[in-house]
């Protein structure tokens, strides 16, 4: 490269500071790499607040986690997993240059977060109409009728449900910011701004989604899966 | 990263793996394995992380060697805290 001012010769997308296409696209990925070990440690912060209530309050834990609706659970599971699979053939799209099916596959990517969000709600609202949220309402009597085996203490069940507002909303709100970020996407991959050699927004958006995913294989079995074997 | 393009049926295999997975995972929840029933659980949900972070992620094809730097470091510093939290929590009621 010469020192002149006058622009040099680049390739379509890439930016004066990186020597090519590569190194831009290392650049990029590894950056969100970092950003996404942060977001581990974000989490991991709940995860270990978890671990520890759920060690000294099993019995609330196992209760509260009965009480979710393994169905929806499992079909947001599914869902999710869907659409990772739409982000990785979206990024394969792009890699190919193809338009069309990269703004299809995006968009599908977009119907499945919205699904996904839509079976949270029914969720949550479910949790609103059983009394079932942490605060001056909370009320778990139909836990302790329903489980009079174990010892609940109704404090302890609110830990449980406190714990699982903040993680599946902290997750949720992960999932809007992700909408909001394939939204994006889609709009400029309708309008040909990804081509087969600069494809970077679609790759580290797609890296996002799939962290995003794999927290929620972590909260499924966590929150849904506790303690689903006949009580003895 | 890498400009290898993977081929469709791979990510379809991955996709119908994670999909088994999860229908497994809900049903072996339901059997009494006693203490076991959580390993089984956090095993193959750490599975299923692995196959989205190796094939959806690319990291097994990625020739940027810093990206698993950065994914082991993230795997270690969550493990020391939740070892380490665990270390105090777990023995607190030890005399």
């Amino acid at each position: 490269m010469s020192d002149s001012p006058i622009a040099v010769e680049h390739a379509e997308g890439l930016q004066h500071h990186f020597s090519n296409m590569e190194q831009q696209r290392d650049a990029a990925s590894l950056g969100m790499w970092v950003f996404l070990a942060t977001e581990i440690m974000f989490f991991g912060g709940m995860f270990c607040a978890y671990l520890i209530y759920r060690y000294w309050y099993f019995n609330e834990f196992a209760a509260g986690s009965r009480s979710l609706d393994i169905w929806l659970g499992t079909i947001n599971t599914a869902v999710l997993i869907c659409s990772s699979l739409t982000v990785a053939l979206g990024v394969r799209a792009a890699q190919m240059g193809k338009r069309k099916l990269l703004v299809m596959l995006l968009l599908f990517t977009l119907v499945f977060g919205f699904a996904f969000l839509g079976i949270k709600g029914v969720e949550w609202y479910d949790k609103y109409k059983e009394h079932h949220i942490p605060g001056a309402q909370f009320n778990a009597d139909d836990l302790v009728r329903d489980y009079p085996q174990i010892h609940i203490d109704q404090r302890h069940e609110q830990i449980y449900f406190s714990l699982y507002f903040a993680m599946t909303g902290l997750h949720a709100l992960h999932m809007i910011i992700g909408i909001g970020i394939f939204a994006y996407l889609t709009f400029f991959a309708w309008r040909g701004r990804y081509t087969g050699g600069y494809y970077n927004p679609v790759e580290i958006g797609g890296l996002y989604w799939h962290f995003v995913d794999i927290v929620w294989i972590y909260l499924f079995p966590l929150l849904y899966l506790i303690d689903r074997k006949p009580l003895r | 990263m890498s400009e290898h393009i993977l081929p469709a049926k791979l990510y379809y295999g991955i996709w119908i793996t994670l999909l088994v997975l999860t229908v497994v995972t809900a049903a072996v929840a339901f059997v009494d394995l006693g203490p076991l029933n959580t390993v089984v659980a956090l095993v193959i949900a750490t599975f299923k992380a692995v196959l989205v972070v190796l094939f959806f992620m690319h990291v097994k094809y990625t020739s940027e060697k810093m990206t698993k730097v950065v994914l082991i470091s993230a795997g270690f510093w969550l493990l020391i805290l939740l070892a380490l939290s665990l270390a105090d929590y777990a023995t607190r009621l030890w005399t």
